[in-house]
């Protein structure tokens, strides 16, 4: 690469290492990468985030909650248990609320040091970490790996690669099983799957989930971030000059080559860079960072932890390649320089967004009431006359008990002078259900005037503190 | 597929869908074996310097793409797409319609068959059968009737002990699914001062006015000579399933003396639909019980 190009920092130039002419097919044939195993602080970070997160989705599935499943996503019912919290299809709302948080959380964490969801968290690189883990596990490290792939047939062959795909079939069923059991109590899961008794649908997902985790954490891999992923595509508009990337120093580094350890390198006019290509072997996308920002670049960090090592054996400083800002590397920013410019307009407008939606979000969910209600007035019934000369219109009040306990409630109507409710005022439901009440309410006609007056019907939980108000019209006829 | 009024068009769907398919294929194939320059880009430009390489897709993607073809040709074999071929599963959204009900049905019957074997009376104190009824109710019937049954103008109250049409559950069930038709004839040829005294007359009946005075005795008069004895009979206690009883004090179009001229004059007709063939046989059933349970508390010994 032309060393020249990174005058103009503005301009980034992305150029094929072999544009120089030439042709090619229209589809290309996958070059099998094999990451080379790579540890330090960075690695750590990802591992700590693999345990995590696999905690999480693994273990938050066998958690009870008084006599049910603590997270249960109930599809048939259409009701969506989290912890202490029951979610009915009209709480959509909250789900929506929550993909805002999302985006926001994700662009605010890509402003600020780009793809940390990529590198970190994101399953696709979850599971190929894991998966990756269990091939060196039977097959070595990269240069065992490719041997092994290059060697012809033998029963050792057979032996590791037949371990290893039974070993990450195991997982990836385990996985698939896990996934399920999300939206299937996961005990009666268990207890289906060794009666194989499972519903067709619960079998369907078990082993889609399972036969795309093998897939994509097993073989696909960094083709998933490369041709599938939509969001590995548009962070490039989320980063600006003052984003924090993976960087590889170039002034620093350049001219590179071999060197004795030892050796000055300004005095054989070479820079920091041995070109040991190291850096190369552990990616998990198979890219040289040194040619710059690329797309395929997932962020993960493992070529900084590689880097850091050769230069701690070449008694060089650490951080030839390093998160770095693009204007820190032109003007030779400091930390703290960098740290400066995180807190840019772009980064606040998104940090204020974030707090504001998630204190409303936690705000409606300590306020979500247990009670629900829909009043809908009679249409075929105009108002009709009763005995004493008083009108009667009627409603259906739709009452949803959302909580988890039985319930009794008390009916008030209100909004005109001397109404009142002539059917019971105190209705019952149990925990969970949904029932229609036919509530028929009078007043005289004088107290209002003819044609439509607003009333209120207010319904009081008399066990809790559940309550809510409703609105109505009440029709006089003329 | 009748939708061809020329066996044409069947062909020219036939061939333009297996036309389609072929030429993918071609187009796979010859894209398959072409070369494209390295580091080409495709023209477009966006702001100012962006531009997009031409770069080769993942060799597996192909397969993807010939695996639609392959899937295009199982599914219009199996499925109705290639003119009026009907496919070889025989799929027909008719059909499938069909079998959901048919599955829907036997769901129902499972849920509430036993219900369906016992008479109504025991049905109507049964609370599934009430819950069902009700949700039913609500769904085809409190339209017209109201949300609690009690009717309004034009349309009875169901919670009295006051029936039309008979309040025997073999009653309700008919009229439930056979429906009602029910005429009363204008007597605008009596003139008004007539009409006016024999609304006197059929109001003083049920004692909304007094009966002891000239308008009622001239009332009485035109009653028994108008007609009216031959459906609502001599005393006005009306014939179940000919005439309404003019002698309790349920109106069905409201007892102001405006509307019983109104009524007299024009006439009324009316008329309840049939839900047999709608609802079917079972939830009828279940139908009759919740309505036919929905009056129970105000049925005297005589007419329960």
């Amino acid at each position: 690469m032309d060393p020249q190009q990174h005058a103009q920092p503005k301009v980034i130039e992305i150029v094929p290492q072999d544009a120089a002419g030439g042709d090619e097919a229209l589809f290309e044939v996958r070059k099998k990468i094999y990451p080379r195993a790579v540890g330090g602080w960075f690695a750590r970070w990802r591992w700590g985030m693999v345990i995590f997160t696999q905690l999480l989705f693994y273990g938050l599935c066998w958690l009870p909650w008084n006599e049910r499943q603590a997270v249960l996503f109930n599809i048939v019912e259409r009701k969506f248990y989290i912890f202490g919290i029951v979610f009915w299809p009209q709480d959509v709302f909250y789900l929506a609320v929550l993909l805002i948080i999302s985006a926001f959380g994700l662009f605010l964490f890509t402003a600020v040091a780009g793809r940390l969801w990529c590198g970190y968290a994101c399953p696709q690189t979850v599971y190929t970490e894991i998966f990756l883990w269990i091939e060196r596990l039977f097959e070595g490290d990269r240069m065992a790996r490719m041997r092994l792939d290059n060697a012809p047939l033998s029963a050792e062959k057979v032996a590791r690669k037949g371990g290893k795909m039974l070993t990450w079939a195991l997982l990836s069923a385990w996985t698939g099983f896990t996934f399920v059991g999300y939206f299937t109590p996961i005990q009666e899961l268990w207890d289906t799957l060794w009666r194989f008794q499972l519903g067709p649908w619960e079998a369907f997902w078990l082993l889609f989930y399972s036969g795309f985790t093998y897939m994509n954490a097993g073989h696909m891999r960094e083709q998933v971030c490369k041709y599938m992923c939509p969001y590995a595509r548009f962070q490039g508009v989320m980063f600006d000059p003052d984003t924090l990337t993976i960087t590889y120093d170039e002034a620093r580094g350049e001219a590179r080559g071999a060197r004795k350890k030892g050796v000055d390198p300004k005095s054989i006019g070479k820079g920091d860079c041995v070109d040991c290509h190291i850096c190369v072997q552990v990616c998990p996308t198979g890219i040289d960072i040194r040619d710059g920002l690329q797309y395929e670049c997932i962020g993960c960090a493992a070529c900084i932890d590689a880097c850091d090592q050769v230069m701690d054996k070449m008694g060089y400083p650490r951080g030839l390649i390093r998160y770095s800002t693009e204007n820190a590397l032109s003007q030779r920013w400091g930390w703290q320089e960098i740290l400066r410019h995180v807190a840019r307009p772009r980064v606040l407008v998104y940090s204020a967004i974030l707090a504001v939606v998630t204190g409303a979000f936690l705000f409606g969910l300590l306020t979500k009431s247990d009670l629900k209600v829909n009043v809908i007035r009679d249409r075929g019934v105009a108002g009709r006359e009763v005995d004493g000369g008083l009108v009667e219109n009627v409603y259906r009040l739709q009452v949803m008990n959302v909580g988890e306990h039985y319930q009794f409630y008390s009916v008030k109507v209100s909004g005109m002078p001397g109404i009142t409710l002539a059917s019971d005022n105190v209705i019952e439901l149990p925990a969970e259900s949904s029932h229609i009440f036919t509530m028929r309410v009078r007043v005289a006609p004088e107290s209002g005037k003819s044609g439509a007056n607003p009333i209120r019907f207010d319904v009081e939980s008399l066990l809790g503190d559940a309550q809510t108000s409703e609105k109505a019209t009440f029709l006089i006829p003329r | 597929m009748s939708d061809f009024n020329n066996e044409f068009w069947n062909v020219w769907v036939i061939v333009i869908t297996l036309g389609g398919i072929l030429f993918c294929v071609l187009l796979l194939w010859t894209q398959s074996r072409a070369r494209n320059t390295k580091g080409e880009v495709t023209g477009h430009v966006w702001d100012e310097d962006l531009q997009e390489y031409n770069n080769p897709m993942p060799n597996w993607w192909r397969w993807l793409f010939y695996l639609t073809v392959v899937f295009s040709l199982a599914y219009l074999a199996l499925y109705p797409g290639l003119g009026t071929y009907g496919g070889q599963k025989g799929w027909t959204s008719v059909g499938q319609y069909q079998e959901e009900q048919a599955a829907a049905e036997a769901q129902f019957k499972a849920a509430y068959g036993d219900l369906l074997k016992q008479n109504i009376e025991l049905v109507a104190t049964d609370e599934k059968a009430r819950d069902v009824g009700e949700r039913m109710f609500l769904n085809y019937c409190a339209q017209c009737h109201g949300s609690d049954a009690k009717g309004a103008k034009g349309f009875p109250n169901l919670t009295d002990a006051d029936w039309l049409w008979g309040g025997d559950p073999a009653q309700i069930k008919e009229t439930i699914s056979k429906g009602r038709n029910a005429v009363m004839p204008p007597f605008g040829h009596l003139g008004p001062q007539k009409i006016k005294d024999v609304a006197y007359y059929v109001r003083s009946l049920s004692g909304s006015v007094n009966p002891h005075t000239p308008e009622a005795d001239r009332g009485k008069a035109v009653y028994n000579s108008a007609g009216c004895t031959a459906c609502h009979g001599a005393e006005g206690k009306g014939n179940i399933g000919l005439a309404p009883n003019l002698t309790d004090k349920v109106w069905l179009y409201g007892s102001r003396d405006a509307t019983l001229v109104e009524t007299i004059t024009h006439g009324r007709s009316n008329s309840m639909p049939a839900f047999g063939e709608f609802l079917g046989e079972d939830k009828v059933h279940l139908l009759t019980a919740y309505v036919y349970g929905l009056s129970l508390g105000n049925r005297t010994e005589a007419n329960r």
